[in-house]
């Protein structure tokens, strides 16, 4: 039985963030989810898709964002509670439904759970998603800690029903990827089917319907309003006249702040955890007491705009800051210290910063940036492409997943990232304004998210690119999740259904189209050389399944490969492909057996051909 | 309660998250409170995955430069470059067996020496403990159970109020039913590494 799914109710279990929340969810009987899976929200969706293994509800990976909503909002609207999961970029992806669904409301409970990720641990951006809140005038619940991640997430179903208007729960990364134990209660059975009673007027959002239903959540979010003015997850500790405003993670260092700094009696903290609406009155209470208020939060001046709004309605004229120079940045995380230091600094207390031991002494270590892995399918198609566009005024845009990691020397294959499926139009785009022969790359999953719409855009454009399809089989870089090209029976799990990216491209007219074995060196630069040389779009689909995957399934037996004593030390193989199995001892080129894999790559770019099958003992 | 602040530096793969998640339940177990924090995503890459552990009444689960009290590390150059996480009443417990970066075979920097970089890291901080764990893993049974050797290291140094009963019955929950007694067994090389260095 899946660990989540733990009858033994008060049991503490040392859960990370999304853990509990997949708990929580499960706690509120949760009959329907759906995903794109994104860091750091992906072991969200993992435990719910082996929960629906188990029990009766219903998971799906969907192609993306977008579709993740639509999906979830047919559920919502059904009468099942349904949970949707995604990180914050991909909530760009799913803005046009978010923001006409407030319109149409849910008749069921649905939380869109939104994994925002301050400091870019994984991701191209740090937005602030609170703003979707605002934008969409839908409720905004934020948790501080893990144990209370798993509570937020159940009230959140509540507070769905209660205004029949989806609920964004937003987390960040310290949320998601921080562990604590968290007390298990009791799970409502899940229901994944209901009824969906026809109302064109409420659901067919044509402009006299759409004003009415403009008024109708303005109507909602006033009771949101209220709701926020009274919910204990907006709630003061402490007392005196210094004021501290904070939210999510910055609760607890503020906590630890007044404590360390002995401020107790002195501060009086105002935690926001329903943060869209703004519980006014209780701000404006709060302030009402104060000298001055500082406001904690990581991101955007969010609160802090409206507290200061509300400050002025109230005739107050203390002191409101948060964002400012001698204070907190809009740029990454915050951490303990920094909000130690800068409470002292805004409430005038004496404090001795911790003293780090001396660092400018220390030798320079190496970096150890992350690499495509041993026997990734990836680095040779990289290589061959490489050789093939050799000598040509080329440009590499390149797109979301392992492969972006194509970029860094030796490789170098990555002229411009942008967002999802960005690497088809954007392609698109270069081909036309520039004189330079674009290859673009793309992986299998984030080529079914929002590739497809830009090859088709290329192929009716008439555009001039080579797209290359790096099919591996697997969403890999959020770990291991299936996509629509994937073969789900050789995970075991029937009822679905494969798609054939060659069959896509192919009934799109793409004027050319080539499969490749990466692992075929010669071949597939011959190829790609054919594929480049073609006036119009043309698209290399390279096959070979993600190696870490396919060790995980048993696919693949690592055979490793040795330098043998041809070795003349060129070098190509450190050079040109980088593989991480590589290193060097007493200055001669060795290869790990216990990373190698054996793809071969190495053995056939060997100017000696010294590298060779290790002979098993 | 007293609050201990633990940092654990290791490189993707070398077992760092499952010996936090045993620190986390012998934490448990002793009524300890405890918080975790975590950065994976590109951990099965290759890349520097690191962990804090907060035991006690603080509630950040992430620890700020210069505010740890204990720095376990699984690589010693990786406890080089987290030295600033140190202050000079740091205690150090760490693996001397390198595992060179791949930057270093492409002739991207140069990989330092570990005798001069553990005498850099002694001078630094108030107590080092630099032990060969990948050896004592070898010993063990696996090199897949150096963290739990590391795990013995530190309890014995008494850097963590945590009892070893507890940490012992942690990896039993934890550990696959299998390999429970080879990690045992490498928790208690570990404690005598400390009694004996």
């Amino acid at each position: 039985m899946h660990k989540l799914l733990s009858e033994k109710i008060n049991e503490d279990l040392l859960l990370l963030g999304n853990e509990a929340i997949a708990r929580g969810a499960v706690e509120a009987g949760v009959g329907f989810a759906t995903t794109y899976p994104g860091t750091p929200s992906s072991e969200l969706s993992l435990n719910l898709f082996q929960i629906s293994q188990e029990t009766d509800l219903y998971f799906e990976y969907s192609t993306n964002e977008k579709v993740a909503l639509e999906v979830a909002a047919a559920a919502a609207n059904s009468g099942v509670r349904t949970m949707c999961m995604m990180k914050h970029v991909g909530l760009n992806v799913a803005a046009d439904p978010l923001v006409t669904l407030a319109y149409i409301g849910v008749t069921a409970g649905l939380v869109i759970l939104t994994a925002d990720d301050p400091a870019m641990f994984s991701s191209q951006n740090e937005q602030d998603n609170r703003y979707y809140g605002k934008l969409a005038g839908l409720p905004v619940l934020e948790p501080s800690s893990v144990e209370e991640a798993k509570e937020m997430t159940r009230v959140a179903f509540e507070l769905s029903e209660t205004l029949g208007e989806p609920v964004l729960l937003r987390t960040t990364t310290r949320i998601n990827h921080s562990s604590a134990f968290v007390t298990l209660k009791g799970m409502k059975k899940p229901i994944p089917t209901g009824n969906f009673v026809p109302n064109p007027m409420g659901y067919v959002t044509v402009p006299a319907v759409s004003r009415k239903l403009h008024v109708k959540l303005l109507d909602n979010l006033a009771k949101a309003s209220a709701l926020s003015d009274a919910s204990d997850l907006n709630f003061t500790t402490g007392e005196g006249t210094l004021g501290v405003i904070c939210n999510g993670v910055s609760y607890l260092y503020a906590r630890d702040a007044v404590q360390d700094l002995g401020l107790e009696g002195q501060v009086k903290i105002l935690r926001i955890g329903f943060s869209n609406p703004m519980p006014e009155w209780m701000i404006k209470d709060f302030i009402n007491g104060c000298q001055k208020v500082l406001v904690i939060e990581e991101g955007e001046p969010v609160m802090e705009e409206a507290v200061k709004a509300f400050a002025q309605e109230a005739c107050e004229t203390l002191p409101i800051k948060g964002k400012a120079d001698d204070l907190f940045s809009r740029l990454s995380e915050f951490d303990p210290a920094m909000v130690r230091e800068n409470m002292a600094r805004f409430f005038g207390v004496e404090y001795t910063p911790a003293i780090s031991v001396e660092t400018k002494a220390l030798p320079e270590i190496p970096q150890r940036p992350p690499n495509l892995c041993s026997g990734c399918s990836h680095r040779a198609t990289f290589y061959e492409v490489k050789k093939a566009a050799k000598g040509m005024d080329a440009m590499f845009p390149s797109d979301i997943g392992c492969y972006t990691l194509g970029f860094l020397p030796p490789l170098s294959m990555g002229d411009f990232v942008l967002c999802m499926g960005a690497s088809v139009s954007s392609a698109c785009g270069f081909s036309r304004a520039t004189n330079k022969k674009v290859v673009a790359f793309i992986g299998d999953s984030t080529f079914f998210h929002s590739g497809i719409t830009g090859l088709v855009n290329a192929v009716f454009n008439n555009h001039n690119f080579t797209l290359v399809i790096l099919d591996n089989g697997i969403t890999a870089m959020t770990g291991h999740q299936p996509n629509p090209g994937v073969d789900m029976d050789q995970m075991n799990l029937p009822g679905y259904n494969s798609i054939s990216i060659e069959n896509v491209v192919r009934s799109l007219g793409v004027g050319h189209v080539t499969l490749i074995k990466p692992f075929k060196v010669k071949k597939s630069i011959a190829a790609i050389e054919e594929a480049l040389a073609f006036e119009g779009v043309s698209v290399i689909i390279s096959q070979e399944p993600c190696a870490l995957h396919a060790k995980g399934l048993k696919l693949l037996k690592p055979r490793a490969f040795t330098v043998t004593d041809k070795c003349l030390d060129h070098r190509d193989c450190i050079n040109e492909i980088a593989c991480p199995s590589f290193y060097l001892d007493n200055g001669r080129v060795h290869i790990d057996a216990d990373t190698c894999v054996g793809c071969a790559v190495c053995a056939q770019i060997c100017p000696e051909n010294a590298i060779m099958p290790l002979k098993k003992k | 309660m007293e609050t201990t602040r633990l940092i654990v530096v290791a490189v993707g793969g070398q077992g760092n998250l499952l010996a936090s998640k045993v620190l986390g339940e012998a934490a448990l177990l002793d009524g300890v409170p405890v918080r975790m924090s975590e950065i994976h995503g590109m951990a099965q890459r290759g890349g520097v995955v690191e962990s804090a552990i907060v035991f006690g009444d603080a509630e950040s689960s992430i620890i700020s430069d210069g505010e740890a009290d204990i720095l376990l590390g699984f690589e010693p150059s990786e406890v080089v470059r987290a030295m600033g996480r140190c202050n000079s009443r740091t205690r150090v417990i760490t693996n001397t067996a390198p595992l060179r970066p791949f930057t270093v075979a492409i002739g991207q920097g140069i990989y330092p020496d570990v005798d001069e970089m553990m005498s850099l890291v002694r001078e630094r901080v108030a107590d080092l403990i630099a032990i060969d764990a990948l050896a004592l893993a070898r010993q063990a049974g696996s090199p897949m159970t150096m963290n739990i050797v590391l795990l013995g290291a530190l309890i014995a140094s008494g850097a963590l109020g945590l009892s070893r009963s507890s940490v012992e019955k942690a990896i039993t929950l934890r550990a696959k039913k299998a390999f429970v007694e080879m990690n045992l067994n490498a928790f208690r090389l570990g404690e005598g590494a400390v009694a004996t260095a």
